[in-house]
């Protein structure tokens, strides 16, 4: 009775307990249960660089049993932690790493998993959810819901893969593509901003646009005349001299695109303009009370146009990542949602650039294994694989990740003496 | 620094809210502006301070117009201004909000943010004020958010100083310190502006007053007139400032709280552990400074609250737990803190507003169909009874007047059989007729031997009705006294000081 535990609290323990059963579940099924006296065989590595370890065999129940077990002491650090009050994320990080690598393990009982690869392919399936999470980022923290993020990345992932077809070049591309991005924010500032439109109905109106507008000229342009219209070159990949060489690491994030380079270098920007910055003080602002930035004399619409239009600049560059960043050619509805995922994960990422990077990676993770397994030959359905990074995030979300609080004044047109 | 207001002018539609007003403000004054809810005092400060445009007129600065269309032309031309509603952003440090607006940065763009906090630090000083420039504003008292907003007018320099409605969140010993302050400030030869409808602290600190009512200049009179004459100009016609209470034997208990405990979704304890009764015939007024609980103690009587421990009992009947359904048909009558959120569905019209409470019960239903003959003709009986004045009973509540929506409640709640009326702020916002109504309601259900419990914050309303008054302080009942008590030992009650601990 003395001890008062507030409900997020309550929540996090619920969260730990539910990790606590999971490991459970997975010492006894994956570890115990498993018929499996096959190895399971991890390679770690991918291209050229330095090779640390270049294989790992193990029989694959043990290494359930193992990684279980790594889960468990794990998920009872993270109870007593939480009984001592203290932070319960790391023991937790730890048990769910343990519980993922332990289904691993006896998924891919009797086969080769690229440990490097399937790191590799979750951060390119991430990369166009960074920046469609960066563009809705820059939005709502500006106080502008942009449900519009899957038309901005579908739209400029079709006019840099036009351009960068007719001129033969993959930077005019790229270079087209922040263009198209900005357009469809340029309508979404002005009806939301100027005719205080319904946010999120516009959002939605905006993506259908988009998409019936791409898919139309699709078939009536980029099918016929595929030749002229739809061949567009790709950028080269650029290992960076030593970085790329680092075991494990090394082609994970430094043997990629210019695109995926330009990623990191918007985020980290965007991470330090929103916290350390005038810019971003003045966003942050407008985003939780306007009539307060208002009265001390900033333009909250002025400056929320302006962040819509930048936010679709960074979106513009994630379409591009679509074309001339992966493929080269463009293909219908080929961002396939991405711009919803993109959202979850800026939810998921309490409105952090850092988290929803890391939501985007755990999104990509989560998508990337299951096409792995699949295409390893794994006995379970891809349906439910393509399940799994949607019910971690409600476990997530309902245990884990604890409060999570909208800018004040997110979606919420602002007009002066609105209150009046 | 003087100003002047010539000829300022507004209208929205067809409403005027500022009809040709003149003000002037000499250097180094306190001008108080008088007026009541809706007169049109802040829609004229809005508009010196840019944040509305007016229809005509000019802002005169030291003799010299000023062209003010921008909060930011206001500033720079020395007009700095605390909102009634603080233009504070919650989730800021104090130092960043008063840097907002006014950024200085460094390299790569780095904000500037340690020159603020000197400046805080010195201007705390002067002021004796004890502020902390790395504290979260949401995390701070309200008394404590206001010196940040006056802290913020000084640093930019502000020679003309608008306080609107300042303290309407303190309390008296917060308002005490505010004065002070003023008077401090009015000695280094800041001029300020002073908008309230408290007729006391005018007379305490004012040098000139200038009284608006209907969004006219009515009256510019000297801080000797009386509070009646103060009162009379503001309102257009006599005003009964004090409502007569009539001294009557009170029955025996009928709602009794025992260690009730309300907890917030956090799980602190908002309410903790509270014990209280209020006999039939008494009003039991709870007073407090804003967020001390009482909203939530209110709420929590008919079962509004998530998280209850404790006990209600209601005529020896247990009703704590009970669904909210239970407790408003077991016989509690409650007027909610806000009556547009809480109390009315504004698109409904006002015959579908009076039976929210009983529209599934016989005569209104019947069976799954609503009666909407007797309905209506219901309705027109009580707009009658509880003179709710509006052009037909089917006509959309939020069309109605802040004193008619509140008669609307008043008129649904005291239609069930009722043993404890439950009243939460029930004047607030009101002009001074519609108070007079309230008070006279109140009185009558406790004349009529009900038990009337008035949560409010406006201490001459609770010495006006109250038998007894309880205290709460951060969530407990410091004390329960008579209603004869000092304001003086009210305040201190409501600063957190128990002068004598209730004897339970």
């Amino acid at each position: 009775m003395s001890e008062i535990r507030s409900n997020v609290e309550k929540r996090r323990f619920r969260g730990v307990i539910v990790i606590t059963g999971l490991s459970l579940f997975s010492l006894l099924y994956f570890g115990f249960l498993s018929p499996g006296k096959a190895k399971t065989t991890f390679g770690f590595v991918l291209n050229n660089e330095w090779v640390l370890i270049k294989e790992w065999i193990i029989a694959s129940a043990t290494g359930s049993k193992i990684f279980s077990g790594i889960s468990l002491v794990a998920s009872l650090l993270a109870i007593l932690a939480y009984r001592k009050r203290i932070q319960v994320i790391v023991p937790v990080g730890v048990a769910s790493f343990g519980i993922l690598m332990s289904f691993i393990t006896w998924a891919a009982s009797g086969k080769f998993i690229p440990l490097t690869g399937l790191l590799q392919g979750a951060l390119l399936l991430a990369v166009p959810l960074i920046f469609g999470s960066m563009s809705g980022l820059i939005c709502e923290r500006s106080g502008v819901i942009n449900i519009a993020i899957e038309g901005q990345l579908l739209a400029s992932a079709f006019v840099s893969g036009v351009v960068a077809s007719l001129t033969h070049k993959t930077v005019w591309g790229l270079i087209a593509a922040p263009i198209a991005g900005a357009a469809i924010s340029f309508l979404l500032a002005t009806f939301a901003i100027k005719f205080s439109v319904d946010q999120v109905i516009l959002g939605f109106v905006l993506n259908v646009l988009v998409i019936g507008l791409t898919d139309f000229l699709y078939k009536k342009l980029l099918v016929p005349y595929q030749n002229t219209w739809n061949t567009a070159p790709t950028f080269n990949k650029i290992e960076l001299p030593i970085l790329s060489k680092i075991p494990i690491l090394g082609p994970i994030f430094f043997s990629q695109s210019i695109v995926v380079y330009i990623m990191f270098a918007i985020v980290a920007s965007i991470t330090y303009a929103l916290f350390k910055t005038k810019w971003g003080l003045r966003t942050r602002a407008i985003g939780e009370h306007p009539t307060a930035a208002d009265t001390v004399g900033i333009d909250v619409n002025k400056l929320r146009f302006k962040n819509v239009m930048i936010a679709g600049l960074v979106a513009g560059v994630g379409g591009a990542y679509y074309t001339v960043g992966s493929v080269g050619a463009f293909g219908k509805e080929m961002t396939a949602g991405a711009g919803f995922i993109a959202l979850a994960a800026l939810i998921f990422g309490k409105w952090s650039p850092i988290g929803a990077v890391f939501a985007a990676l755990l999104f990509g993770f989560a998508d990337n294994l299951q096409s792995t397994l699949t295409i390893i030959g794994v006995s379970i359905p891809s349906e439910f694989m393509l399940m799994v990074p949607y019910i971690a995030t409600i476990i997530a979300v309902t245990g884990l990740v604890g409060r999570v609080r909208a800018p004040a004044a997110d979606g919420i047109p602002y007009l002066r003496g609105g209150s009046h | 620094m003087s100003l002047e207001l010539r000829g300022i002018t507004k209208t929205f539609g067809s409403f005027t809210a500022n009809d040709a007003i003149n003000l002037r403000v000499e250097t180094g004054q306190i001008h108080a502006i008088l007026g009541e809810n809706g007169a049109g005092k802040s829609t004229l400060m809005n508009i010196v301070y840019g944040l509305l445009k007016a229809d005509s007129g000019e802002i005169l600065v030291d003799e010299k117009a000023v062209n003010i269309t921008e909060p930011s032309d206001a500033l720079s031309a020395g007009i700095g201004m605390v909102h009634q509603h603080f233009m504070l952003i919650p989730v800021f440090t104090v130092a960043e909000n008063i840097v907002l607006g006014h950024e200085k940065s460094g390299k790569f763009g780095a904000l500037d943010i340690e020159t603020a906090r000197l400046a805080i630090k010195e201007v705390s000083k002067d002021f004796g004020f004890e502020v902390n420039p790395d504290a979260i504003v949401e995390t701070l008292p309200v008394g404590i958010q206001q010196k940040v907003e006056i802290i913020r007018a000084l640093i930019y320099e502000a020679k003309v100083l608008i306080l609107d409605e300042p303290t309407a969140v303190l309390t008296p010993q917060e308002t005490d310190e505010l004065l002070k302050t003023m008077r401090e400030l009015k000695a280094k030869g800041t001029s300020i502006i002073f908008i309230t409808h408290k007729l006391r602290e005018v007379r305490e600190v004012a040098d000139q007053i200038t009284i608006i009512r209907r969004g006219k200049v009515v009256g510019a009179v000297s801080p000797q007139t009386s509070e009646g004459e103060l009162a009379s100009l503001m309102v257009g016609r006599a005003v009964d400032l004090a409502p007569e209470k009539v001294k009557h034997e009170i029955g025996s208990p009928i709602l009794v709280a025992k260690d009730l405990t309300v907890r917030n979704t956090l799980g602190a304890a908002v309410v903790n552990k509270v014990n209280f009764h209020v006999s039939a015939g008494e009003v039991l007024a709870v007073a407090g400074v804003q967020g001390n609980g009482q909203s939530e103690l209110a709420r929590a009587l008919i079962n509004l609250e998530d998280h209850i421990e404790g006990s209600i009992l209601l005529d020896d009947k247990e009703i704590s737990g009970a669904s909210i359904y239970d407790s408003l048909h077991a016989g509690i009558a409650f007027i909610p803190e806000s009556r547009e959120l809480d109390g009315l569905v504004g698109s409904f019209s006002i015959a579908e507003n009076l039976i929210l409470d009983l529209h599934d019960q016989a005569p209104y239903a019947n069976g799954i169909m609503l009666s909407a003959g007797v309905v209506m003709a219901e309705a027109e009986k009580r707009a009658k009874e509880f003179d709710i004045r509006a052009q037909s009973v089917s006509d959309a509540v939020s069309t109605l007047s802040g004193g008619n929506k509140q008669k609307v409640v008043i008129a649904r709640e005291l239609s069930r059989p009722v043993k404890v009326l439950v009243a939460s702020q029930p004047t607030r916002g009101l002009d001074v007729g519609s108070i007079e109504f309230v008070h006279e309601r109140i009185l009558a259900e406790r004349d009529a031997g009900r038990g009337v419990i008035l949560f409010s914050t406006e201490l001459d309303e609770v010495m006006a009705l109250a038998d007894r008054i309880a205290v709460m302080y951060r969530g407990e009942i410091l004390d329960i006294v008579d209603s004869n008590v000092t304001r003086e030992e009210l305040g201190l009650l409501m600063a957190g000081v128990a002068a004598k601990k209730a004897s339970a």
